[in-house]
């Protein structure tokens, strides 16, 4: 690869999740209003909100001190960051030395860990709630996800997320046993969770007791706030990307040909409607659990992840 | 360029000097206190010349020439002392920490001078102080350069004479009496273990012979018939995992880190227990050579279990330097859980992997020396200026000390493994290792590198949590009480010692590949060259693990956060977004003012990861509400209690004190104190001893 055909790729991965996010969400809205009989927003209502927050000025505590003005840049350039690292539509990712799934895991915790933060630095009891669920969740979730991309490294005998996809593409026997099947069970259940998507927290509630990530956000405003909302769209589109590309590695272009770019682009797109739609199905049909049953899910999606690692060398 | 000798006998003559000096001024001035602390660093630089020796010298793992014997030091063995490559690691270890605590020292310890206006009310002897410091450092020094059995073993408990003398020095407490008795009780069980270890471990060799030098041991285990050797590695399990403050003889280490002074605190928490580990890792891979694999499948499960334990009890307790405390019994459990993978790899003949492993263990050491005793250092300097520890009365120092809060959170951050800091890379290189193994065909240990795998991703999460309850209740938001609200930043030298080991937190995360290497070279020295693969290979600024298995590049990784930050900076500016900024109160739900009241606290923090794993804590909720009598709906006062379950010091210790004491009452029957009682105990036994030698 010359550097121009790698500058051109990390460029694109920067475009396609700051672009696309908000689309991804715009989608699940719809999606979701649809499957309930309402019309739902229109397509471009995230980008709207987004260029609304970002004329208004910020509002800022008195009681809160730099971390609460730094940590939506930081969780920001972290969701950058992740974002040159994940595979989208190809798997000829540039950086892909530099770290792999462990990297992105802990960059992931490192966002959450300035968001929580800030959720106490105002002082005010609803952040310090939702901080404290917030890293309740993170706490039980991380171990989990930790061990379900292990079980996909141990699959594909690498944890560089691009030989990884390389790897599980090329042998598509791989994706049929067990222990892929049971990571891809835990990943979706963490995937909700660090993402804040029912049943573990309604993104759309300002119910205060029932809240999580909007409780430790509810002090942020104007740029802030675009920033915080504009990080969670990109993690939500980082993790399904993930969800979809390392469970389901077809279409992933493996050469740097134009046509298998254009083809991936395209199935990638499908996957990820596919992937909106069951989020939005779910969200209709399920309603929220109560914050202490949300661990008994945790527990068991960490049950299945070792489940996922012990059947790997059992079976 | 310097001979190692030389520096060494330097290195011994500056303690010393210092430990008189500081004896010999006048105990409360300011001399006392710059004395103690010049002569700590400039022991610090001198081990640190020492250290840097012998890591360039590429010398050979054991058996390397002897630095320097003493004899007629002591009356019947010499003291003997050489330097090979897991002695200059753990130099390193204890240069790295101990200049910038000494330095901290020196502006801490005016703490304990007398103020003008009440007298007496904080004085304590700074002069003894700076004795049993000097003294302190001297001896982890020297430890680790200790190359025969007696002059180990001597060392090992000078070392922790002079620790207990330090965690007593606020004598007029009785938590800290309490806390000093338990410390010393502990490290003499466990040095009893290391006693009979030993003698074991030299086998017919102890006969009439008082040198008894490690060179000699390792020729007198390999004789050993395989249970003794068992018995020898159980006995210096017990005795060094103690030490190191594994479960379940941890029990030390949450009462004698918050009674001693922080200093001594970051040198107990950073470099102390890790000699724990430097013994284990002396006797496993050097002096018996290795073992069988349940050895390292052992000090893996236990290992696992403390890390485990050491974030539950972390996250619960609300001391700052008590949840530090419980935070180092977790990392000393992840430097073991490390450490027994590597054992059960060697036994396993897989030396790469084995290599991959201790080079994880070995860097997790110096990364938590670095960040731990730079908490310590933080939660001295709020304990400095608001007189507490307790979490529940901090809150907005982040306004008041924004330095030491910076520092903390840098702290906070590397020990949660977060990139780009040091902790992550340390734990990455654990976690590649893990993988790697079970990537290989099973070799029975599978269960136990699973369940080590799984203890160490719950850990990981359970730290963030445990950290931002740590850094956000004791420095965000608004003081809940007087104490916070006028608390100072910290004097000057304190703030450089923090700085110097916050700079040094990113330096090691970043630069990583540049020390890595030496790490690789201590392991290779012990476990021999990788095979049947590499393990671990750097190049350049990358780490790469197993074949095509995993990499990391730090640096690049830093260099790259900074540019995305640049350009989504400019880019925003460049969008022309509104940057204005109003400062105003936060929402109080309609009243008008917001207290500290309604903050969060550090109990409501913690209060759902306790309901989760309520099963262990097995909290007991004590809620008292006193009413004036008319009416129960006007509570004068309520209490509210919720302790939780101390396992080892209720169903472990607790039985073996009664047990103790019961028979200690027994035994005071006879004791009466009664000088007639007496006389008739010499007469009877007279008569009975007449009786026996009758015939």
């Amino acid at each position: 690869m010359d550097y121009v055909a790698k500058f051109l790729i990390a460029v694109v991965q920067l475009l396609i999740v700051l672009g696309a996010s908000p689309v991804l969400v715009s989608l699940i809205r719809r999606l979701k209003a649809r499957l309930q009989g309402r019309l739902g927003p229109p397509w471009f209502q995230p980008y709207y909100d987004l260029a609304k927050y970002f004329q208004k000025e910020s509002v800022v505590s008195e009681t809160a001190s730099w971390i609460f003005n730094f940590t939506p840049y930081l969780q920001f350039v972290c969701m950058l960051l992740i974002a040159l690292f994940v595979p989208f539509y190809t798997a000829m990712l540039p950086l892909d030395a530099t770290g792999g799934i462990i990297v992105i895991m802990y960059f992931f915790l490192l966002s959450t860990f300035f968001l929580a933060l800030s959720g106490l630095d105002t002082g005010s009891a609803f952040g310090g709630m939702g901080s404290s669920r917030e890293m309740t969740i993170a706490a039980l979730a991380e171990p989990t996800i930790i061990l379900a991309v292990f079980s996909i490294s141990l699959v594909a005998n690498s944890t560089n997320i691009s030989t990884i996809i390389l790897r599980l593409g090329s042998d598509y026997g791989l994706l049929f046993n067990p222990t892929h099947l049971l990571a891809f069970a835990a990943f979706v259940i963490v995937t909700i969770a660090e993402t804040g998507r029912l049943p573990v927290d309604n993104p759309t509630t300002h119910l205060e007791l029932t809240m999580i990530h909007e409780a430790m956000i509810l002090e942020y405003s104007g740029r802030h706030l675009a920033l915080v909302e504009w990080s969670a769209w990109m993690k939500l589109f980082l993790f399904l990307s993930l969800l979809t590309n390392l469970f389901f590695p077809w279409g992933v272009a493996t050469s740097l040909d134009l046509l298998s770019f254009v083809a991936g682009l395209v199935i990638f797109a499908v996957k990820l409607t596919l992937a909106a739609g069951a989020i939005a199905f779910m969200e209709t049909i399920l309603a929220k659990v109560r914050i202490f049953r949300v661990p008994e899910l945790l527990a068991g999606s960490f049950a299945i992840a070792l489940l996922a690692i012990i059947s790997f060398y059992v079976l | 360029m310097f001979d190692a000798t030389l520096v060494l006998i330097v290195l011994v003559a500056i303690h010393l000097a210092g430990a008189v000096a500081v004896y010999l001024t006048r105990q409360e001035s300011l001399l006392t206190r710059q004395l103690n602390g010049i002569f700590g660093i400039a022991g610090g630089v001198m081990a640190l010349i020492l250290a840097l020796i012998g890591l360039q010298r590429n010398l050979p793992g054991s058996g390397s020439t002897v630095l320097l014997s003493l004899e007629g030091v002591m009356p019947f063995a010499p003291l003997e002392f050489t330097l090979d490559r897991l002695s200059s690691f753990f130099l390193l270890l204890i240069a790295v920490v101990g200049i910038p605590v000494s330095l901290y020292s020196i502006d801490y310890m005016r703490e304990y001078v007398s103020h003008p206006d009440q007298p007496g009310a904080h004085a304590y002897n700074l002069g003894l102080f700076g004795v049993a410091y000097q003294i302190f450092i001297l001896s982890m020094i020297l430890v680790v350069l200790a190359s025969t059995t007696f002059t180990f073993l001597f060392l090992w408990e000078l070392m922790a004479l002079a620790s207990y003398f330090l965690v007593v020095f606020e004598h007029r407490h009785r938590d800290t009496q309490e806390a000093g008795t338990l410390y010393l009780i502990m490290t003499h069980l466990g040095f009893v273990a290391l006693f009979i270890g030993f003698m074991l471990l030299s086998g017919p060799a102890l006969v009439g012979n008082t040198t008894l030098s490690f060179s000699e041991l390792r020729i007198s285990a390999l004789a050993l018939p395989s249970t003794q050797r068992d018995i020898v590695f159980l006995l210096m399990f017990i005795g060094f995992g103690s030490k190191a403050g594994m479960i379940p003889f941890h029990v030390w280490l949450p009462q004698a880190h918050p009674a001693a002074p922080s200093p001594v605190s970051a040198l107990m928490s950073g470099v102390m227990i890790k000699l724990g580990i430097y013994g284990l890792l002396r006797i496993t891979l050097d002096l018996l050579g290795g073992g069988p694999g349940w050895w390292g499948g052992l000090i893996l499960v236990v290992g696992g279990a403390s890390a485990l334990y050491g974030i539950l009890y972390a996250l619960v307790d609300h001391n700052l330097k008590r949840l530090l405390a419980y935070s180092s019994v977790e990392n000393a459990g992840i430097i073991l859980l490390a450490s027994g993978a590597a054992l059960v790899f060697w036994s396993a003949g897989n030396t790469a992997l084995a290599t991959l492993a201790l080079v994880g263990a070995l860097y997790h050491i110096l990364n938590h020396g670095v960040f731990k005793s730079l908490l310590f250092m933080g939660a001295g300097a709020v304990l400095q200026s608001t007189h507490t520890l307790d979490m529940e009365s901090l809150g907005g120092l982040i306004k008041r000390m924004p330095w030491t809060a910076l520092f903390f959170l840098v702290g906070s951050v590397s020990i949660a493994a977060l990139p780009p800091f040091n902790g992550f890379v340390g734990e990455w290189i654990i976690l590649q290792s893990l993988l790697l193994s079970l990537a290989l065909p099973s070799q029975g240990a599978h269960i136990f590198l699973t369940l080590g795998l799984g203890a160490l991703a719950l850990t990981g999460g359970l730290v963030a949590a445990a950290f931002v309850k740590a850094f956000g209740i004791s420095f965000l938001a608004l003081p809940r009480s007087a104490q916070a609200d006028q608390a100072t930043e910290a004097p000057r030298l304190m703030r450089w010692a923090m700085g110097i080991n916050a700079v040094l937190c990113l330096l090691l995360g970043l630069l990583a590949t540049l020390l890595l290497p030496a790490l690789q070279g201590i392991s290779r020295a012990y476990l021999g060259p990788d095979q049947p693969t590499v393990g671990l290979a750097i190049s350049g600024l990358e780490v790469r693990t197993g074949t095509d298995f995993g990499s990391l590049s730090p640096l690049l990784l830093g260099i790259l956060l900074a540019l995305l930050a640049l350009i989504a900076l400019w880019g925003l500016r460049l969008a022309g977004i509104n940057e204005l900024t109003r400062r105003s109160m936060t929402w109080a739900c309609g009243r008008f003012t917001l207290s500290p009241r309604m903050e969060y606290t550090a109990t409501a923090f913690a209060n759902p990861l306790k309901r989760i794993f309520a099963f262990l804590y097995q909290p007991v909720r004590a809620l008292t509400i006193e009413t004036p009598g008319a009416s129960p709906h006007f509570a004068q006062d309520i209490s509210y209690r919720n302790p939780v379950r101390l396992w080892f010091e209720e169903y472990l210790y607790g039985p073996v004190a009664r047990g103790i004491v019961w028979l200690a009452r027994r035994a005071s029957l006879v004791q009466h104190g009664s000088l007639h009682l007496y006389l008739t105990y010499i007469l009877s036994i007279l008569v009975i001893l007449l009786v026996l030698t009758r015939g």
